[in-house]
């Protein structure tokens, strides 16, 4: 099982290079248009074809990874330091807190986020501030899980034993309890950044996640869409299958974190 | 003898009802067989949503419009293939004082569907209600006059007058678009058009069945429609609706999107029909509202016509029509469609794309290339944004087709899909954005149809939308051959004054006109007698002269 997991961890790695080091590897810009050659098929000149508009199908994979690989963890991060936050400032009130913040309809938050901003934002700033706005409406679910561990810490004995010996709170917080919240900040990241990943795909699909000519997994899924694209050229399905890949990769590792807790 | 007799009737009576037994076994029996013998002639295709309503005064969308050509009898009709008027429910009719009056004389013996007689006073009673404000009814827009409402008189059961104070443009072509409906309300109402809706299962189907009271018959006597019945599915996905037309479970798609195009075509060579341009249109354009978000030097490139010809010289629309429309658009030249043969200014050009004839426009101006930045005479780098619905692929295409065009004469776009509602929303009521690319479909020949877009004053007067009075003396002659041709009788001079505003649209550009795309359908073999127009609605226009065979 060890070694399923060294797999999962090196595939995770390798597809994580090929993000960062998308500009030496792509062979074309994102969004260069050929516009000799729309809708090509796969071939030596463009390996996986190219989209309606000319670009470079396996050039903007390789770019699309790199947002996605890098703002899903960002925002699962931003998550889980807001939830942590919350619940150590909140002494009250936190429960109602994350039950409305669970309940909101967030889909039409970002409907919204997106017709009110700046029609000069640029593609950059558009997606930073859809990711972050991910970040932020994602707390609720790592606060919960973290006030009920932080309950049973509350209950146990040798937090009773440390406040009766007269250690101040920032130490108990920083010496004794933070190893136990770890692993619940650990777990919590990775439940997180797939369902960021996802999220991010699904707010593709409906238009409202990174803007074209910037390309993302969740744009890229867009033309599935289209059966006539997926039947003329299958290799539209590559964004769906390296998504589907990191899914099982992070799934794998979680499910082996379990195990081995 | 009384008993016997009493027993006598009894045991005729006994063998009379058996002997109906018998037949009407064998009737049912024979019903079945009947029915394998001449099955019932039911077309089918698809609608993308619920018809919002079937009273013909109400309509304000397309899929209640599609039911109501369908159903609605109306007093003429413009023959789509020719574009010349015929008869319909009145069988003539005459244009009086120089286009002021009309008077129709309707046929002899008309029925709605429900059996109640068609007569003028139904007629008056329609137009009545168009006009009323109270109703709001959409159709009386067209019968609506600066100078007040009309004078409508029913002067006999089958013959009735209208008035106008002033000359009115094109009377007679008017009542094409006028369906009558019968006075009493009803959930599934009667009509006086070829079919009746008789089935309606809201999101999933409405069928129609034939009219049995149609006035109209074949040359042979054969009463029309041909057709039984209608089934009009009701089905969003466009993918689904080629999918059963590719199974054989469709017969007509009425408008397909250039990829579902080139399937039929592969598949189904001989049910793919592309009748080249067709009346509609898309275009981009520039705020020139003074709206306080914009500062004043943006606007001043934006109401600057050499600025739009720089721009729009940039642009490649023969890639517009090849890449996003796959060869199956026009680059466009005017606000009226090369399809639209009789009012499109023919002397008209669409520009080439071409980045160094831009420049040159540009630098006439005062913009200036530095370090691949276009800038203007005051130093501010050339950066708007456009935007357009999302969701709607060829336009966000073509945003980004004309991002990378202007980015080769130094200007950054930022392309910026919105949902419908704010995009109208920025656009119509607080004017917060820079420029836009949108289409107008044209559902009539008519340039009347245009007049609410292109008059300063017009609520879809995109560019600066109801304007109190024109901000440019171009504009307000623009408004003067509108109105000119509004309230002209002649044809040719109204076409005279249509020709003159579309060069006038030219050489000021405030609309950059981009393509025109295609009208393609797929007819299956099957239905015969179908002549389909680029005029709505396109294959259904003839609806009572098709067949399946």
């Amino acid at each position: 099982m060890k070694r399923m997991r060294l797999i999962a961890m090196i595939l995770l790695v390798l597809i994580a290079a090929l993000g960062a080091l998308a500009p030496a590897i792509a062979p074309y810009s994102y969004d260069a248009q050929f516009r000799d050659a729309p809708d090509a098929p796969p071939g030596p000149r463009f390996r996986m074809g190219t989209d309606e508009i000319g670009r470079d199908r396996f050039s903007r994979l390789i770019y699309a990874t790199r947002i996605s690989m890098l703002l899903a963890p960002a925002a699962a991060l931003a998550s889980i330091v807001l939830a942590l936050a919350i619940c150590a400032l909140l002494k009250y009130g936190l429960s109602a807190l994350t039950t409305i913040c669970l309940s909101l309809p967030w889909i039409f938050l970002f409907i919204i986020m997106r017709a009110e901003l700046p029609l000069s934002t640029g593609p950059v700033v558009s997606v930073a501030l859809t990711f972050g706005l991910m970040g932020v409406a994602g707390w609720a679910w790592p606060a919960r899980v973290f006030t009920a561990s932080i309950g049973d810490m509350k209950q146990s004995g040798w937090l009773m034993q440390a406040r009766a010996a007269g250690i101040s709170p920032l130490r108990i917080a920083r010496v004794y309890a933070w190893p136990h919240l770890r692993s619940v900040a650990l777990a919590q990241f990775r439940v997180l950044v797939p369902a960021y990943i996802l999220s991010e795909a699904s707010l593709g699909l409906l238009g409202l996640g990174v803007p074209d000519p910037l390309p993302s997994w969740g744009n890229l899924l867009r033309d599935l869409q289209h059966p006539d694209i997926v039947r003329s050229n299958p290799w539209v399905l590559a964004p769906l299958g390296l998504l589907m890949l990191v899914m099982l990769c992070l799934e794998l590792l979680q499910s082996q974190r379990e195990v081995s807790l | 003898m009384t008993t016997t007799n009493r027993t006598n009737t009894q045991i005729a009576q006994l063998w009379s009802r058996r002997l109906s037994a018998v037949v009407r076994g064998l009737c049912l029996a024979l019903i079945p067989l009947l029915a394998l013998a001449a099955p019932p002639k039911e077309l089918r295709f698809s609608i993308a949503g619920d018809p919002k309503t079937f009273d013909p005064l109400h309509i304000e969308e397309s899929n209640s419009q599609t039911i109501s050509y369908l159903t609605s009898g109306v007093l003429v009709k413009v023959n789509r293939a020719t574009d010349q008027l015929q008869p319909e429910l009145a069988e003539s009719w005459e244009i009086k004082d120089s286009g002021r009056t009309i008077t129709f004389h309707l046929r002899a013996g008309l029925k709605f569907s429900d059996g109640t007689p068609l007569t003028s006073a139904d007629v008056v009673r329609t137009l009545s209600r168009a006009l009323d404000p109270k109703e709001g009814s959409p159709a009386g827009d067209t019968f609506r006059s600066a100078d007040g409402p009309p004078e409508i008189h029913a002067t006999t059961p089958r013959d009735l007058t209208i008035h106008y104070k002033l000359p009115k443009a094109g009377l007679d072509r008017l009542f094409d678009q006028l369906g009558i409906p019968p006075a009493s309300p009803a959930k599934l109402p009667a009509s006086a058009g070829p079919f009746i809706v008789a089935e309606y299962h809201a999101g999933d189907y409405v069928r129609l069945a034939r009219n049995p009271n149609y006035w109209k018959h074949d040359t042979a006597g054969h009463p029309l429609p041909y057709l039984d019945s209608i089934r009009i599915d009701i089905q969003q996905n466009h993918d689904i609706e080629l999918a059963r037309f590719l199974r054989g479970e469709s017969q007509i798609i009425n408008r397909l999107e250039p990829e579902s195009f080139d399937r039929v075509a592969k598949e189904k060579p001989a049910a793919a029909r592309n009748l080249g341009a067709s009346l509609d249109n898309e275009f981009l354009w520039f705020n020139e509202a003074p709206a306080k978000t914009m500062p004043d030097w943006k606007r001043k490139w934006f109401t600057s016509p050499a600025f739009r010809h720089g721009i729009s010289n940039a642009i490649h629309r023969d890639d517009i029509a090849r890449i996003v429309y796959r060869g199956h658009a026009h680059p466009a030249a005017s606000p009226v469609s090369t399809a639209n043969k009789f009012w499109f200014n023919a002397a008209l050009k669409a520009p080439v794309g071409d980045a160094t004839a831009s420049l040159k426009i540009l630098a006439a101006e005062g913009f200036k290339l530095r370090d691949g930045v276009l800038r203007d005479r005051d130093g501010h780098p050339v950066e708007f944004s456009i935007v357009t619905n999302s969701g709607n692929r060829p336009r966000e295409q073509m945003g980004q087709l004309i991002q990378s065009d202007l980015l080769k004469i130094g200007i950054r776009v930022n392309v910026v899909p919105l949902d419908f509602g704010s995009l109208l929303d920025r656009v119509y009521k607080t004017q917060n954005y820079d420029a836009a690319i949108l289409g107008f479909s044209n559902v009539e020949v008519d340039p009347m149809e245009i007049m609410n877009f292109w008059l300063s004053s017009g609520s879809q007067h995109p560019w600066w939308p109801s304007e109190k009075t024109p901000a440019t003396p171009w504009e307000a002659r623009i408004d003067e051959l509108e109105l000119k041709q509004a309230s002209e009788s002649s044809r040719d001079l109204r076409k005279k004054s249509m020709d003159e505003m579309q060069r006038i649209a030219e050489e000021q550009e405030p609309i950059v006109q981009l393509v025109n795309p295609d009208y393609l359908c797929a007819i299956a073999p099957s239905v015969k007698g179908s002549q389909p127009t680029v005029a709505p609605p396109q294959v259904l226009w003839n609806i009572e002269w098709l067949r399946l065979e």
